[in-house]
């Protein structure tokens, strides 16, 4: 990525790695009863950019001081960032053969951070990751370390008043290193995210809380990375607003809140693989 | 204790860098000190307690061990999800402190009393939990807690508490402090109550004979299991003096722990009635009210013994 300008061939490597991980997500979902898919496809694409273009992290070096810091917020989408974890080298995929059995750390939200590499935040409850990511990269300043943070939200979570304490205290405070990604599929678990309570005008909200603020389309590699390099220098906190379509990639799931909860048959994750012009994984 | 607070805090930022001090827009001018000598080790979080205990998470996952400070129950019932989540469930080393606990502030209504927080803090699956004793018990802990590198929550009260501990106190986290050997009656005392508990020990002796084992029971978690074990067996009768709520509090622990032990001593659990207080007046007044002045707690514990089993 030079200047926030990705080249054809990384959006190729980013398109093909974000639909094998929609795959694998899909057909985990199946075989382990893992509910919240469209959540998990929705925000995929955000998981790949940030973490094949963006984190400084070393998968050998999980605990790094210097690495930079990734919150999943919307920690029911953690099945998703298990794949991508494990597709980064913090763990073999094997791992994952155990996922949702009893005695596995893999299940609906991301463990402890000290229970699994690469986890830095134990989400699951909404609105508890953007104040943890502040804490995060006020540390940053007291320890003279020089990283970045950056999360993903739902839409729905920004429900959550901790978040608007946060985006006061970040505002104030400057926090130039701190961006989040709202992965906005205008829904949440029983309904439309702009009727379940007034989140719209969502962007200007961010703005008038005093973030650098952005929208994109939070399916275009080429956008985020333009957005994330134009914020450079800011110093304000920076919030991109990602529109996105919850259960992206999969027609028949796509846009349809029945796959917050629904489970997908065996030709359903076929079907999904068809429209993915993947094989099915075992 | 809140001025022992804001220098020992002080001191500390200095020797350690990586103590940092949360302020829920509380404390006027009390933090100036700090904030000359270490600006950087100073953040007023606003009225947003929620987020203030999720950035001293987020702080103490990278290597800082933030101190959290305001009122009681805005540091604790307001934002005990976080507690629970981001503080205690990562492991987070972050010291809770809750100024104005138990009636410091009855004049100012239930909104700013706590008398349910060592009971809710307790119960969170490794959260150490502290009610000093004075200023010098409130410096010794603060320092035991930051070397402990565990989420540890302490209680402290307002201000001219009077003192008992002449110098700082080393701090063992586990460990009641036998202040004054006794036999038959064991008063276990957590927090500033300890001067109304040292007088009520000796209207009892007076008025019975019997010696009182006054005992700091400042480290309300982890319980000090041996001396309680122990005391199961030596004692008739042993005491809880607590400004907090009779459910969940100190009382609460001793007689969970008590009820495992093959001794039967008689508990008495001196605390607070599981109701609101709506007339206001001051600590002292309030105290009196509940019976946790020295008069309340001897006529409590003397109406027990006398009573028959």
């Amino acid at each position: 990525m030079d200047g926030g300008i990705l080249a054809e061939s990384q959006v190729e490597t980013l398109r093909h790695a974000a639909r094998e991980l929609r795959l694998r997500t899909i057909a985990n979902s199946s075989k382990t009863g893992t509910p919240h898919l469209g959540s998990c496809l929705s925000c995929m694409d955000l998981l790949v950019f940030l973490y094949w273009q963006v984190l400084k992290i070393d998968p050998a070096n999980p605990r790094a001081p210097t690495r930079d810091r990734f919150i999943l917020s919307k920690g029911h989408a953690a099945p998703a960032l298990f794949q991508v974890l494990a597709e980064k080298g913090f763990y073999p995929r094997s791992w994952l053969d155990n996922y949702g059995e009893n005695g596995s750390i893999f299940a609906e939200h991301p463990p402890a951070p000290s229970h699994l590499a690469g986890i830095e935040a134990a989400t699951g409850s909404l609105g508890h990751g953007l104040p943890l990511g502040l804490g995060m990269a006020l540390a940053s300043r007291i320890n003279k370390l020089d990283y970045n943070v950056y999360a993903v939200l739902s839409d729905g979570e920004c429900n959550e008043g901790s978040n608007w304490e946060a985006a006061l205290l970040a505002a104030a405070q400057k926090v130039s290193n701190l961006t989040i990604f709202i992965d906005y599929n205008k829904w949440q678990a029983t309904g439309r995210s702009n009727e379940v309570l007034g989140l719209a005008p969502l962007a200007d909200k961010w703005r008038a809380f005093g973030w650098r603020t952005e929208e994109i389309d939070g399916h275009d590699f080429t956008a985020m990375a333009r957005v994330l390099a134009e914020g450079k220098g800011d110093e304000r906190p920076k919030a991109v607003i990602a529109h996105t379509v919850k259960g992206k990639g999969v027609s028949f799931m796509e846009d349809d809140n029945n796959w917050h909860y629904r489970i997908p048959t065996e030709e359903e994750v076929r079907k999904s693989a068809q429209e993915l012009g993947l094989e099915v994984v075992s | 204790m809140r001025n022992a607070f804001a220098d020992e805090v002080r001191k500390l930022a200095t020797e350690d860098q990586r103590v940092v001090l949360l302020s829920g827009d509380i404390g006027n001018r009390l933090f100036d000190g700090l904030r000359g000598d270490n600006p950087a080790q100073f953040m007023n979080c606003g009225v947003a307690e929620a987020n203030m205990m999720g950035v001293a998470a987020g702080m103490a996952l990278c290597g800082l061990r933030p101190v959290v400070y305001t009122i009681t129950p805005f540091t604790t019932t307001r934002c005990y999800e976080q507690i629970r989540v981001d503080v205690a469930y990562h492991e987070a080393p972050v010291i809770i402190v809750g100024t104005g606990a138990g009636l410091a502030y009855a004049e100012l209504g239930a909104t700013h009393h706590s008398l349910e927080d060592l009971a809710i803090l307790r119960c969170l699956p490794g959260m150490q939990v502290f009610a000093p004793t004075d200023a010098n018990d409130l410096r010794g802990t603060l320092r035991a807690a930051i070397k402990s590198d565990r989420p540890t929550y302490i209680r402290i009260g307002k201000k001219g508490e009077k003192p008992y501990f002449t110098e700082v106190p080393e701090v063992a986290i586990g460990k009641f402090r036998v202040l004054k050997p006794g036999a038959r009656i064991a008063l276990l005392v957590a927090g500033t109550l300890i001067h109304e508990a040292a007088a009520a020990a000796e209207a009892i002796t007076a008025q019975t004979g019997i010696t009182c084992e006054l005992v700091s029971a400042a480290c309300i978690k982890p319980l000090d299991e041996a001396y309680l074990a122990d005391a199961a067996r030596r004692f008739e009768v042993l005491v809880t003096v607590e400004e907090h709520g009779v459910t969940g509090g100190l009382g609460a622990a001793v007689t969970e722990f008590v009820s495992g032990q093959p001794y039967r001593p008689l508990i008495v659990r001196i605390g607070t009635p599981d109701a609101f207080m709506h007339d206001l007046g001051t600590q002292e007044w309030a105290r009196t009210q509940f019976g946790l002045d020295a008069e309340g707690i001897a006529k409590k514990v003397l109406t027990a013994i006398k009573a028959p089993n």
